[in-house]
């Protein structure tokens, strides 16, 4: 583990029974309905090592399923998720997987959003409700929620990543890390920027409008009890 | 303010500015989160108070998990320490009460505060309330209380895990006690190095505890760990107290939890696939949970 902080520690406050199988799980669900932005149609949870073996017990479906809702880990209703869900109309499916080597918590969200664009996006539960996405769409990310999250998928040509890290620098914005990841030369390419404070919402806006960036994601931190 | 990464960074951090694990906590969260020290006593404050509602709530009635495996020890336990024939004394009874109902209120869908983790949520509650009777401790002083433990736990989060899946159930019990064993000790008037050694023999004492609850659910045999978590990490409090130090220091002691961790077999990581879950009775209750028989 990273940076831990003392209500990492000790925290979060939280809906029994499991801090990895639930307060994480409801994590990873809310985490990629923020990634998609998009209100969600359906979702295939493919379950991973031990959430695979322990999903039903530990109330990982329903905490997954109240994340996509935009439920925390402390929402009382998080226990009638599935039904909430169905109220809803949300179509939600869960299926044994092997995910290869990944950590042992780890879920796969296959995910149908209401233009009927498909997303995958892969997270881990890695202990104590921290959670960490790793890909979306197949390209290599770090989202923990601990610090203010920019994604930008763009075009890998030369002087895009420095219009993005300008414009950051133009607002006074602080990046503590940076990964930087391409599926093959001269194609798609994904960056995550882990930021300092927080970030006025229109900078999404502003580098949207940089040319060859197709997707601009801003995450907010999760916050200690959240 | 210098950050450590080991136990032995973190005492001598301490000594050089005179602080407690508590204080260096309080100063490197403000540091690294840019927040104010009122905002952090309220946020441990309302820690305290989730703490103390999860310890409460199945002493004063029966708490029974969804599942229905465990329940009502807690209130149990409540009934024997006021018929006043424990072996042991109040304070122990009355920790281990504590523990039990926290983790009953966790297997019931309840809220409670997951320290480090959620399967582990009973001891720290229970060791920091039971100390604080015994030693008519302020709220104010158990959030400083609180700070110790957090101050510990970063250094078991920056070199191993919590993670039961990962590391045992010596990684989540183990690390609840030696966080909260080290927290009284500070409450008691020990030194950064007299708690940590307290952390030291508190791992030492659970090396290779495995983690193997039975249907999957944190609850058989968690809840009962959790009782003797508390016990333990007020023993060892204790043992430090009286002068008791810890030849393996805390981070040997913690490098050993972590390589044994990983040493285990994933039938006994959380997985429910060995240890009491197995058990021929261990099965037995998963089929009634579940239905398969």
């Amino acid at each position: 583990m990273a940076n831990v902080g003392v209500f990492d520690v000790l925290g979060p406050i939280m809906i029994g029974p499991s801090s990895s199988h639930t307060a994480g799980a409801a994590r990873l669900g809310k985490m990629a309905r923020t990634i998609v932005g998009r209100p969600i149609q359906s979702v295939n949870f493919l379950l991973h090592g031990s959430f695979k073996e322990t999903y039903k017990g530990h109330g990982t479906d329903r905490a997954l399923v109240a994340g996509i809702l935009g439920m925390n880990p402390d929402d009382v209703r998080l226990r009638n998720a599935l039904d909430i869900a169905k109220a809803k109309g949300l179509k939600v499916q869960f299926t044994p997987a092997d995910l290869g080597d990944v950590h042992p918590n780890t879920v796969k969200c296959l995910i149908t959003d209401e233009v009927n664009e498909s997303w995958e996006i892969l997270g881990s539960s890695i202990g104590g409700g921290l959670i960490e996405i790793k890909e979306i769409n197949g390209d290599k990310v770090k989202i923990t929620g601990e610090y203010t999250t920019l994604i930008t998928c763009h075009e890998d040509q030369p002087g895009t990543v420095a219009k993005v890290s300008g414009i950051c620098h133009e607002r006074n914005i602080n990046i503590a890390f940076m990964q930087l990841v391409r599926s093959q030369k001269g194609q798609g390419a994904t960056m995550t920027l882990e930021l300092d404070g927080q970030v006025a919402s229109d900078l999404t806006e502003e580098i949207k409008k940089v040319p060859g960036v197709s997707r601009v994601i801003l995450i907010n931190p999760l916050g200690g009890n959240a | 303010m210098r950050m450590a990464k080991s136990a032995i960074e973190m005492i001598e951090i301490c000594e050089e500015m005179q602080i407690s694990l508590s204080e260096y906590a309080i100063r490197r969260e403000m540091e690294d989160r840019g927040v104010s020290r009122e905002v952090l006593m309220e946020q441990m404050q309302e820690t305290l108070d989730a703490m103390r509602e999860g310890a409460t709530l199945g002493r004063e009635k029966a708490v029974y998990s969804l599942s229905g495996l465990i329940g009502g020890d807690a209130f149990r336990l409540e009934q024997y320490l006021a018929s006043g024939k424990s072996l042991m004394g109040d304070g122990i009874i009355k920790a281990m009460a504590m523990a039990l109902s926290s983790s009953e209120v966790n297997g019931a869908m309840g809220k409670i505060v997951a320290c480090p983790t959620a399967g582990s949520c009973g001891i720290l509650p229970a060791v920091i309330l039971t100390a604080g009777e015994q030693l008519e401790k302020t709220d104010e002083e158990l959030v400083m209380g609180l700070f110790a433990a957090a101050a510990m736990g970063l250094i078991i989060g920056q070199n191993a895990t919590f993670s039961g899946a990962e590391g045992g159930c010596q990684a989540e019990c183990g690390s609840a006690a030696a966080m909260a064993a080290g927290a009284v000790v500070e409450l008691m008037g020990g030194s950064p190095a007299m708690s940590f050694d307290a952390g030291a023999i508190v791992f030492k004492n659970v090396l290779g505890l495995v983690c193997d609850p039975v249907a999957g659910l944190v609850e058989i045999p968690c809840a009962k760990r959790n009782a003797s978590g508390a016990v333990s990490a007020l023993a060892t409090a204790d043992l430090v107290m009286a002068g008791v130090g810890s030849h393996i220091p805390f981070d040997d002691a913690l490098g050993a939890m972590y390589k044994v961790g990983k040493g285990l077999p994933e039938e006994l990581r959380e997985t429910a696939l060995g240890g009491m879950a197995t058990t021929p009775t261990g099965v037995a209750l998963k089929n009634k949970v579940f239905g398969n028989a």
